[in-house]
């Protein structure tokens, strides 16, 4: 079986270290903050300047001043600090925020990350996506591991406009989770049910199998 | 409007000197702490050609969406413009350029505009589109690319509360770009909900000094909400 969005959640959740400052992109990489493990306290950065990020408000709460980098409303926890733009990517690239977690079209095998432009379709623009990877020491990418056609994501060389050269060590599909070194994808972890086979068959990039690769376990 | 006092009573006095082909920086994030009544004025004043630099260009219909509709913006700077039909469409028929900026390389840029800092070497957008055409520069074995400053005709600018000397506090995340647009405009113009007589501030709480402001309004808003998220 493919792997839930809620269970890539939880599996990149179980990377997380008590104390650790942490950025959540949008989309999947939103869901890890509702499986931080006991006994862990991070401080979810939010990069239109907010660390400490809370719960979404109740309806007595709401506040059009209050929000997160997706637009939502949001609400701060206690010990959180508001700031301006440049302090908070100031962070970012500073490289102060211990994990960055977030959502791409493609990697490949030298560390490329894309997720910011299909040209031909509609350019939304990048936001902070680009300072982020070229910030931050440990990344996690949450993505599928293929197209909805079999096209693969893992690739030798990414087709898209990059986000950033060079700076992805560590991958989460819906299949595996993978590193990146020395110009290969290692294969560490496998979804439940999910054949070996199966994933060197729907990665395009050289793939490194070990002898043993664990099953995650939810 | 004398000597410190920064306040002007009307929204015409307020942008008093824009023109066609300025550039304008606004503050805001999506639609959180825009200065919604100073669009609004810059949309009655009809100005066109504009070069607009702010992180978003609003929704169709509010914020800086609506100096769209009457094609008033030649040039946006921004990192994110999603969200906003009309933009697209403008865009896509070649009536509107865009030079779309990483968010912290804008936020930057800004901030180096106001302080005296004509460039800026940063790793962001190395080896990607944003790279082209930049000078690189390799510090201690990584690679960056040289960013220029930006700066305004006019700052646009929302704040929360402020004395009637300009020195202003933002409210919670209504602060984002706002303080760095203010610093990086040669007209800085600020509209907040509040004005109040200089000493009722406490003084470290200041988040933009009144050196950089040059005009200050009171103004009513709408502060409309994007995506409004409620805890199941």
């Amino acid at each position: 079986m493919t792997l839930s969005r809620e269970q890539m959640a939880q599996r990149v959740a179980r990377e997380l270290q008590d104390g650790y400052y942490v950025n959540l992109g949008i989309g999947i990489p939103t869901l890890v903050a509702n499986y931080v493990p006991e006994g862990i306290d991070v401080m979810l950065q939010s990069e239109n300047g907010l660390l400490g990020m809370g719960e979404f408000p109740a309806e007595a709460e709401l506040d059009a001043d209050m929000i997160n980098a997706g637009k939502q409303t949001v609400t701060a926890r206690p010990g959180a600090s508001i700031f301006d733009s440049a302090e908070s990517f100031a962070m970012i690239r500073g490289g102060h925020v211990d994990l960055t977690v977030l959502g791409a079209f493609e990697v490949d095998v030298e560390g490329n990350i894309a997720s910011w432009m299909i040209p031909g379709k509609l350019i939304k623009g990048m936001g902070g996506a680009m300072d982020l990877v070229a910030g931050a020491e440990n990344i996690i990418v949450i993505m599928t591991h293929a197209a909805k056609d079999g096209a693969s994501k893992l690739l030798p060389r990414c087709s898209l406009p990059l986000t950033g050269a060079g700076c992805i060590r560590r991958v989460l599909t819906d299949l595996a989770y993978l590193e990146i070194e020395n110009g290969a994808f290692v294969l560490k972890e496998r979804a439940p049910g999910v054949s070996v086979e199966e994933i060197v068959a729907k990665t395009a990039g050289k793939l490194i199998v070990p002898e043993h690769v664990p099953e995650m376990t939810f | 409007m004398s000597g410190l006092d920064k306040r002007v009573s009307t929204y015409e006095q307020a942008l008093e000197g824009l023109g066609d082909g300025m550039t304008v920086l606004s503050g805001g994030f999506g639609l959180c702490g825009i200065p919604e009544n100073l669009i609004a004025e810059i949309r009655r004043r009809q100005v066109r050609d504009l070069t607009v630099v702010s992180n978003n260009c609003g929704i169709d219909g509010f914020g800086l969406g609506v100096l769209l509709e009457d094609r008033q913006i030649r040039k946006m700077i921004a990192s994110y413009v999603g969200e906003n039909a009309l933009f697209e469409r403008q865009l896509l028929n070649g009536e509107l350029e865009v030079e779309l900026t990483p968010q912290g390389t804008l936020a930057e840029r800004l901030r180096a505009g106001g302080a005296g800092i004509p460039a800026f070497y940063t790793a962001t957008g190395y080896g990607t589109p944003v790279a082209e055409g930049k000078e690189v520069r390799d510090f201690n074995g990584k690679h960056y690319i040289l960013e220029r400053a930006l700066i305004g005709d006019f700052a646009i600018v929302k704040g929360w509360k402020a004395d009637y000397f300009g020195n202003v506090i933002y409210r919670h995340t209504a602060q984002n770009f706002n303080p760095l647009v203010a610093m990086a405009g040669r007209i800085t113009v600020v509209e907040v909900e509040e004005i109040v007589a200089p000493g009722e501030l406490e003084p470290s709480q200041i988040h933009t000094p009144g050196i950089y402001v040059n005009r200050l309004i009171l103004g009513h808003f709408e502060k409309r909400i994007e995506k409004r998220t409620l805890r199941a």
